[in-house]
């Protein structure tokens, strides 16, 4: 890639198998699963956690010799509590549905251990740029796990996805089912553990 | 009247379990859940943070922030409800700067056993989402109390629960892929799975 170098383009690519942030770091399950019933909830999270993940990464990045050590983690609250305020407000004013039934999971977002745990591990010791890539990759890592249990979810749990129908309806006449359970929170966490162990069989990860 | 708050917490504790229904606090859940003593510890902050931060961050929403609430110093037409976030990880913040600091003056026992997660809770996603979940369901304060108490027993229930079954886990044969995370999240799906049992009853 001739855009960025290539020492860009690990800090941004890495968080997307190798090191992703939910399987791997185990950070930011906490809002994660909630939003994953159905495929469209699922990728406006995803936007809101980049948009908010970059965005908080980049200016702390810029503050980082400002900000006193004492205080810091008080300051990184304000300056990410402040973009989630401003993607709530941008949520409730053009997509007012589906601000509705993410509810309180995008407020949720401030208290996501991924946008912290950047903050203090990566933006304040690097530059706004390579910050900004850090941001983009953890959050783009965070999405596709995100995206990839709701796509589970919603064709075993509803039959569809993002929205349209996808098992046909002969199949529902010939005695088909769907999932219910995977529609409840139980299929949530199982789905979730059986893509952490394929993605830990994939790139050979082991925990003691 | 009394049924209604018994239902209330029933609901919190058992059938709308905050963390295995709604997910909130997962990352301290993971991380600490390996030892009984510890969840023990971290279990009870949780609530006794939870009961303290729900009704302070209802009476703060109720006289400041709400769509009309500021009438009481004749400001009728201001809305400052989209200040809820700051303001209320602020007051956790806070308080729980503040519940350290009373600890360990008036009780030095329960500072050292709660003391070194009391910090950690500051950033717990169950904590501000018992008060974000308080505001959305228009609880009154009674309400939102028993809500706060209710939420944090559960979470309790379910770290405590979860520390015991990963305490047996180390002498099973787990696959080494799956050990750590995968199987922890498949026993949450369990746990969540048997916790749901619970949804019939009506108090």
């Amino acid at each position: 890639m001739s855009l960025l170098s290539k020492k860009s383009t690990i800090v941004l690519t890495d968080p997307l198998m190798n090191n992703n942030p939910i399987t791997l770091q185990v950070l930011g399950i906490c809002s994660a699963l909630a939003v994953t019933v159905k495929v469209d909830t699922a990728i406006v999270m995803t936007v809101a956690v980049v948009f908010v993940l970059s965005m908080s990464n980049t200016i702390i990045s810029l503050l980082r010799n400002l900000i006193p050590a004492r205080v810091r983690i008080i300051v990184m609250l304000t300056i990410i509590a402040s973009l989630v305020i401003l993607t709530d407000q941008v949520l409730r004013a053009y997509m007012y549905d589906m601000s509705k039934q993410l509810s309180v999971f995008v407020g949720l977002i401030i208290t996501n251990c991924i946008v912290m745990g950047r903050a203090e591990a990566f933006a304040m010791q690097n530059k706004p740029g390579k910050s900004f890539l850090d941001g983009l990759g953890n959050g783009l890592g965070y999405g596709i796990i995100l995206i990839v249990v709701s796509i589970f979810r919603e064709l075993l749990g509803s039959g569809s996805l993002y929205g349209f129908q996808i098992i046909p309806s002969a199949f529902y006449e010939a005695g088909y089912v769907n999932n219910g359970l995977m529609v409840l929170s139980p299929g949530a966490f199982i789905i979730l553990g059986l893509i952490i162990w394929a993605q830990r069989t994939i790139t050979n990860v082991e925990e003691d | 009247m009394l049924e209604h708050y018994v239902s209330l917490a029933t609901k919190a504790i058992f059938v709308e379990n905050i963390l295995l229904a709604y997910f909130l606090g997962m990352c301290s859940f993971l991380a600490i859940s390996k030892k009984v003593e510890t969840s023990i510890g971290l279990g009870m902050a949780v609530t006794f943070v939870l009961t303290i931060t729900a009704p302070v961050n209802w009476a703060i929403h109720h006289f400041f922030l709400q769509d009309g609430a500021l009438a009481w110093v004749g400001l009728p037409d201001v809305d400052l409800s989209y200040l809820n976030f700051i303001v209320f990880i602020a007051v956790i913040a806070a308080l729980v700067q503040l519940v350290e600091m009373i600890l360990d003056r008036f009780s030095p026992t329960l500072y050292y056993n709660l003391g070194i997660f009391l910090p950690l809770i500051a950033v717990n996603c169950a904590i501000l989402g018992g008060s974000l979940f308080l505001v959305e369901r228009d609880y009154t304060f009674m309400e939102s109390t028993v809500f706060g108490f209710g939420s944090g027993l559960g979470w309790f229930l379910a770290i405590a629960s979860m520390s015991a079954i990963r305490h047996r886990l180390r002498y099973s044969n787990v696959p080494p892929k799956l050990r750590g995370l995968g199987i922890t999240m498949l026993l949450t799906g369990l746990l969540s799975m048997a916790f749901m049992a619970f949804s019939g009853i009506n108090l």
